[in-house]
């Protein structure tokens, strides 16, 4: 379980340009479930994302993993946490352009140094998956929207991390590509993943598979 | 999981990611390898030329001796010589004969000289490449010279220098003692220097004391001293090209400048992205640093390499104007194949590590950023 205590964002403080991105936020997020952040552009949803996976700090309050206070640990720790724990598709996907899936696949774990070939066996497990070993080889500038969605998915997955946050993930993609992307959300969720999405699309947080919506607004929870 | 395995996958991705840019970083190479051959011919040619000069001048007299007469060098008394070897120390002293002859049709200087063992006839001479080619002669031909009293004199041509000793030899001329005495006007008894060897070579500069008080008109140069000329002409002349080649060097500058001041907004979203999934700083960074070794090693030892080619199989043409010029006609010669690996270093350091230092500078800047930047 991840759990928020009083937990505030600030940006440029103390400057004319100060933004208050969260205000006291205090939430539980309870494991193998999928939660949705939901809410409008600017309410705080990717801010809260970023610092629940730890790729920001917040101002001020507290973050607990299980039993763990990951708030004021030195970025080393924070890193190794965000690449063991989390796995993240991002809005724009954020694939590496120019190389191969396969490749792109694999970034995450290169710093691990596991073996060459059995990180590839594990890459090509994954886009198995997702029926795209055909695509294996291929730059990632040659595949569909829906691919590099997949693709993305594997990456976040690579790492076979417990918990995976995904910002606006259908924000891309068309009704087909949408319910299509909940399946494989549903599936991973039976495989005992945590799964944290931010989204203002309908079909996410309307979906039968999303145990718990969390409202925003302004930096705030709301419901 | 391993150490090994980390580089190992760091570097594979490093190396996917220049071929991902393939334009900028053969452009990047090319600049570099252009850089590296350029300061490196000068280097190794500089080099390879004091060495030549240095084996060549082993062979020479440890010390000669002149006579001046009212600050010019005049003729040489033999009965100076028997002084000479009276003095402690000195191990062996005899005569030499030699002198310039300007030559009106190629407009240089050639050099006489007497040798101590000369095994051809009378009239007879050894000539350099460098004459042989300016007068487009070559063995048994004849060659004609104005003596010291007008007279014409007939000299055949024996054989010519071995191409390895061209450096100095360029312009020599080898002939017996009676021709050169003949052409030159030297009368008997006389002598144009005198040449000397020590029996310690610790002592020359005392024994060179002890000869000017013995024979104040006389003036000892000794070899040591002519090799740290030698060495300075070429360290002057390697010096002289490579402030000509500044510009070249400015521009490396300049484009190690532009590489320091910062990344491309692609780079910059590609340190974010990596962070974001999970690369530490330091995995940032040992990318940067195989990406910069990878450009930097490579353009290096491809420069050097160019560069001796360049300097030992091809002699230099692009510099060889700059940095010969020893004698008067000018010599063509392969210089022998001689690295100073210090100097190798020196250029090494000052080409590869600031680049690395430009390279990694603005890498770690934007690898310590928050990664949630790609979040928006």
């Amino acid at each position: 379980m991840i759990a928020l205590n009083q937990l505030s964002k600030v940006f440029s403080a103390g400057r004319p340009n100060e933004f208050v991105a969260l205000e006291g936020v205090t939430l539980s997020i309870p494991a193998l479930a999928l939660t949705v952040l939901k809410g409008p552009s600017g309410s705080g949803k990717t801010t809260l994302l970023s610092i629940l996976g730890c790729m920001a700090r917040p101002t001020s309050g507290r973050i607990m993993i299980g039993d763990r206070e990951i708030t004021s640990l030195p970025e080393k720790f924070l890193t190794a946490i965000r690449r063991k724990t989390f796995g993240f598709i991002f809005q724009q996907h954020n694939l590496i352009g120019g190389i191969t899936a396969l490749e792109n696949i694999m970034l995450p774990a290169y710093p691990d140094g596991e073996k060459f070939s059995a990180l590839k066996a594990r890459a090509y497990g994954l886009l198995d998956l997702f029926n795209m070993t055909s695509k294996a080889k291929f730059n990632v500038g040659w595949l569909s929207g829906g691919e590099v969605q997949r693709v993305a998915i594997a990456r976040a997955l690579i790492n076979d991390p417990e918990i995976l946050i995904a910002d606006e993930p259908t924000a891309h993609l068309d009704s087909a590509l949408s319910y299509e992307f909940m399946e494989i959300m549903k599936g991973l969720k039976e495989k005992g993943k945590t799964i944290i999405m931010a989204s203002h699309d309908p079909i996410v947080y309307e979906s039968g598979i999303v145990d718990f919506v969390v409202a925003m607004r302004d930096g705030k929870v709301i419901r | 999981m391993s150490r090994i395995e980390r580089q190992r996958n760091i570097i594979d991705f490093t190396l996917s990611s220049l071929l991902r840019r393939k334009r900028k970083t053969i452009a990047l190479i090319l600049v570099y390898v252009l850089i590296v051959f350029t300061l490196g011919s000068v280097l190794l040619f500089t080099q390879a030329m004091k060495k030549e000069a240095s084996l060549i001048l082993a062979g020479a007299p440890e010390m000669v001796v002149q006579r001046m007469t009212a600050g010019r060098q005049s003729l040489f008394p033999v009965g100076y010589i028997d002084k000479i070897r009276a003095i402690k120390g000195v191990g062996a002293a005899r005569g030499r004969l030699w002198g310039y002859y300007f030559d009106p049709r190629t407009r240089s200087n050639f050099t006489f000289l007497v040798p101590k063992v000369f095994e051809a006839k009378p009239s007879e001479i050894v000539v350099g490449r460098g004459i042989a080619r300016s007068l487009d002669t070559s063995e048994d031909d004849l060659l004609y010279f104005r003596a010291f009293d007008g007279t014409r004199t007939a000299l055949r041509i024996r054989g010519v220098f071995d191409h390895r000793s061209e450096l100095v030899a360029s312009d020599l001329i080898l002939i017996g003692e009676r021709d050169f005495r003949r052409l030159f006007g030297v009368p008997e008894g006389y002598s144009t220097d005198a040449v000397l060897e020590v029996k310690n070579s610790k002592e020359l500069g005392i024994i060179a004391f002890k000869i000017t008080q013995v024979l104040p008109d006389t003036r000892p140069i000794r070899r040591d001293l002519i090799l740290g000329t030698y060495e300075a002409v070429f360290n002057w002349r390697g010096g002289m090209a490579l402030v000509v080649l500044s510009g070249a060097v400015l521009a490396f500058v300049i484009l190690a400048w532009d590489k320091a001041t910062g990344l491309s907004a692609e780079e910059r979203r590609e340190i974010g992205i990596l962070k974001a999934i999970g690369w530490d700083t330091s995995d940032v960074l040992l990318m940067k640093f195989w990406e910069s070794a990878a450009i930097s090693i490579t353009s290096f030892f491809a420069g050097i390499l160019l560069a001796y080619a360049h300097v030992f199989l091809a002699s230099a043409p692009l510099f060889a104007a700059v940095l010969k010029g020893w004698s008067v006609l000018y010599p063509k010669f392969r210089p022998a194949p001689f690295i100073d690996f210090y100097d190798v270093a020196v250029l090494f350091f000052i080409t590869v590590v600031p680049y690395a230092a430009a390279t990694l500078v603005p890498s770690w800047r934007a690898a310590t950023l928050d990664p949630d930047e790609v979040m928006r």
